[in-house]
């Protein structure tokens, strides 16, 4: 849609304003990250990283930099925030953090990181386990779909391109059960004894 | 009419309620001394209280004796152990233990103990990382912590005389319950049900701690302690290794069947009863058949931990129904023939009268509006599903009643043998259910559902009920807007307490149920209220205070609701909860003014 958009402008502006080209070129880049689609991994990344870091110096490679780099690869990116959205529930992330509301573990889709929300933060809380119950996937789980992991969850804060988010279940609330119910649901229903 | 008429009367309609009344069995609840050791008062779990000197006419002259703050943060569902002169608490993780001196000004702490659990134990915690309570054994302090370990300490001084390892956090096992000491046994069950684990009941010994008998819920005959002395009622109970055929292959080493509820002692019979939990995962095609031996109730030797037998109250458990609730002990006229049961106000929303001796469902009422189950099959034993109710994948299933924690949950129900009627502290509502498939993959969540949860018929999302248990319906019931997560207390003063997801913690009149007295704690009450007499011979009542447990972890774990199914789907519920309260972890305890 707004490709088409964007460079159906480009011809007729062009005499009066170079923003809307600027936004428009932007808009049609973001739109080619969108959709773009790694079935496999950048070389160097196929592998988990070490289960546990002590130090800031890790040797032979993911440096803090080298992360956040890998980071933007997949931020943004629709197709893997909507493979990071099946992998939530394929690896029972979701039993403990709910679709983003939290259970046992913290909500994910507030303002509140308790150990950081970037998403090379996230990344790394996924490999390597927090001590208050987040459990190491480092080993178990392919680089490449953590990262996957790691993007949903910072898209569950509203980060990210919207037009790139997954979008929200709505599917198990009615408006009607938004509040209370007046009316009993089976007026046959109050308490009976079945002998 | 003149009022000394009307009193007689009144007192003639008590007397003749109370001759018909169902009593405990006495070797089960002796006389009242004044303490109160083990967290359901009695091994007829009656918590019941006959202290008389705070009565229904000078409650409303209740007032705060003493206060302590428990340094924790999360739900308080423990009951206040006493013991002579000293209180024991004990808290939600970190599991620390207080024993506070009575006979002095504000209770200051004797000694306190640091179990110091391994803090990932909280990650497996499914709804809230709770602790329900001790007890006082013989000179010692009976407790279990988060990550699976029963400890036992010197009651005067507080050394640890055992600590016994019975789980492991990476199979998903943690405890939360209360251990009960029976015959000089430690009674010990696991809790992880939404995390695949395979539930137990183990016995140790109370003086060293070694393992004296495990009874699994699942598998071979000889891992359930099933042996020739199992004499089921039903059919549906009898068969080789059940607790295997009636699982797809190899599904019963994952399949829950935990003990993290209740249990109850008849010396007599020399029988101890508890339940089990419910199958995992929640979503019920993944494991066609009636998984034996989760969601229901066994009998077993005291001594031998052997089955004697064993009533599947929910077999092929569609909703998360487990069936840990009280049992509690009663010797009733039930058809004019005297009768030894127990009575059992189950998740599902059925009360359930059950002869202790053999296992056969005497009657099965509901008590709370259910259209999930149409009713209880009493030749069978077996509930009868509404098929339109059934979970099935790839569907949301609408208007389920009740819900996942069902018409009441752990929160234990007291009995007056002085009214005959049982106080029941319960909820109200209704669910959306979508099952989907759960992959097992160890020390994670294996739940298979999304579920949301709503207020039910009515709207008033709690219910205080006072069910008459000879006359088999409700006597009379207090509609409470938020779900009660809290447990209850009757005394011989005509009164009965529980208290509100909110922090108010009330005294009704126990015959009519009206509002005697009330008191806004700190934080929201879930935990269970006790009452004892003092070294100073005063009657005392004691509550904790501190939001959480499932229905309140939308407060205790900072959850947004915004997502419906936070909480596994009770968050939706209680969304206005994070206004009315804030956490908190505060013991109070109430006299009468001196």
């Amino acid at each position: 849609m707004r490709r088409a958009t964007g460079y159906g402008r480009r011809a007729t502006v062009r005499s009066r304003s170079l923003l809307p080209v600027a936004v428009a070129t932007v808009v049609a880049l973001a739109a080619c990250h969108r959709e773009n689609r790694h079935f496999t991994a950048p070389p160097g990344t196929e592998l988990s990283p070490p289960q546990q870091s002590m130090s800031g110096l890790v040797a032979g490679g993911e440096s803090v930099e080298f992360r956040k780099q890998q980071g933007k690869e997949y931020e943004g990116n629709a197709y893997h925030m909507g493979e990071g959205k099946r992998l939530f529930q394929w690896f029972n992330c979701s039993g403990c953090h709910a679709n983003g509301g939290g259970g046992s573990g913290p909500a994910l889709m507030d303002d509140r990181w308790i150990y950081g929300g970037e998403i090379d933060e996230i990344y790394l809380t996924i490999v390597q386990g927090r001590p208050n119950g987040m459990p190491a996937f480092g080993g178990k789980i392919p680089s490449q779909q953590i990262w996957q992991l790691a993007a949903y969850v910072r898209s569950m804060g509203g980060h990210g391109p919207k037009s790139a988010r997954p979008g929200r279940d709505d599917h198990m609330q009615r408006d009607s059960e938004q509040g209370r119910r007046d009316q009993p649901i089976n007026p046959a229903a109050p308490p009976s004894s079945t002998d | 009419m003149p009022a000394r008429w009307f009193a007689s009367i009144a007192a003639a309609l008590m007397a003749s309620s109370a001759a018909a009344a169902p009593t405990p069995p006495p070797a089960a609840a002796p006389q009242d001394d004044g303490n109160w050791a083990m967290p359901a008062k009695n091994y007829a779990s009656t918590r019941f209280s006959e202290l008389t000197e705070i009565t229904s006419d000078n409650v409303a002259k209740l007032q705060v004796a003493a206060t302590f703050s428990t340094g924790a943060l999360r739900g308080h569902e423990a009951a206040p152990i006493v013991f002579g002169d000293t209180m024991y608490v004990v808290t939600p993780f970190p599991n620390r233990v207080f024993a506070l001196d009575l006979t002095k000004p504000g209770l200051p702490a004797k000694w306190s103990y640091d179990p110091k659990p391994v803090p990932a134990a909280q990650g497996i915690a499914c709804c809230d990382v709770v602790n329900r309570g001790a007890q006082y054994y013989d000179g010692a302090i009976y407790f279990a912590t988060l990550d699976g370990q029963a400890i036992a300490l010197d009651a005067a001084t507080g050394a640890e005389r055992w600590r016994v390892k019975l789980g492991d956090i990476n199979k998903g096992e943690t405890i939360t319950m209360a251990p009960l000491v029976v015959k000089g046994k430690v009674l010990v069950g696991n809790s992880g049900g939404e995390y695949g684990v395979r539930g137990w009941l183990t016995a140790l010994d109370a003086k060293t701690g070694a393992q004296v008998w495990r009874a699994y819920s699942t598998g071979p005959d000889k891992d359930v302690l099933i042996g020739p002395k199992f004499a089921p009622f039903y059919p549906a109970e009898k068969g080789q290794d059940l607790g295997v055929k009636t699982w797809p292959p190899e599904a019963w080493r994952i399949g829950g069947g935990t003990m993290w509820g209740w249990i109850s002692f008849d010396p007599e019979l020399n029988l101890i009863y508890h339940g089990t939990a419910n199958p995992g995962p929640w979503n019920p095609e993944q494991r066609p058949g009636d998984n034996k031996w989760t969601g229901g109730i066994f009998a077993r030797d005291a001594d031998t931990g052997e089955a004697r037998w064993f009533y599947q109250s929910v077999p092929h458990d569609l909703f998360d129904h487990d069936a840990i609730n009280e049992l509690v002990l009663l010797d009733a006229q039930i058809d004019g023939k005297p009768r030894k049961v127990l009575v059992r106000p189950e998740r599902n929303g059925f009360l359930y009268v059950i002869d202790r001796t053999s296992g056969e469902v005497l009657s099965a009422d509901a008590y709370s509006h259910v259209n999930s189950t149409l009713g209880i099959d009493l030749k069978s034993g077996r509930p009868i599903h509404n098929p339109e109710k059934e979970p099935k994948l790839g569907q949301v299933v609408r208007d389920i009643c009740p819900t996942a924690p069902g018409a009441k949950d752990w929160n234990p129900s007291a009995y007056s043998p002085q009214t005959g009627l049982l106080y029941i502290p319960h909820i109200n509502l209704c669910m959306n259910w979508e099952s989907l498939e759960a992959n097992y993959i160890a020390g994670t969540p294996y739940v298979g559902a999304n579920t949301v949860s709503f207020a039910g018929p009515g709207g008033n999302r709690g219910e205080f009920l006072a069910w008459d248990i000879v006359q088999r319906k409700p006597a009379w019931s207090v509609k409470e807007d938020l779900p009660l997560w809290s447990g209850a207390l009757a005394t011989a003063g005509n009164l009965v307490f529980y208290g509100t997801l909110d922090g108010v913690f009330k005294a009704l009149d126990a015959r009519t149920g009206e509002l005697k007295w009330q008191f806004k704690t700190g934080s929201g009450i879930v935990g269970q209220p006790i009452s004892y007499r003092g070294p100073d011979g005063r009657q005392y009542i004691a509550i904790l205070s501190g939001v959480g447990g499932w229905m309140g972890a939308i407060v205790s774990g900072e959850l947004d609701a915004r997502d419906p199914t936070a909480a596994l789907g009770v968050a939706n519920a209680v969304k206005d909860l994070p206004q009315r309260t804030t956490k908190g972890g505060m013991l109070y305890v109430f006299a009468l003014p001196r």
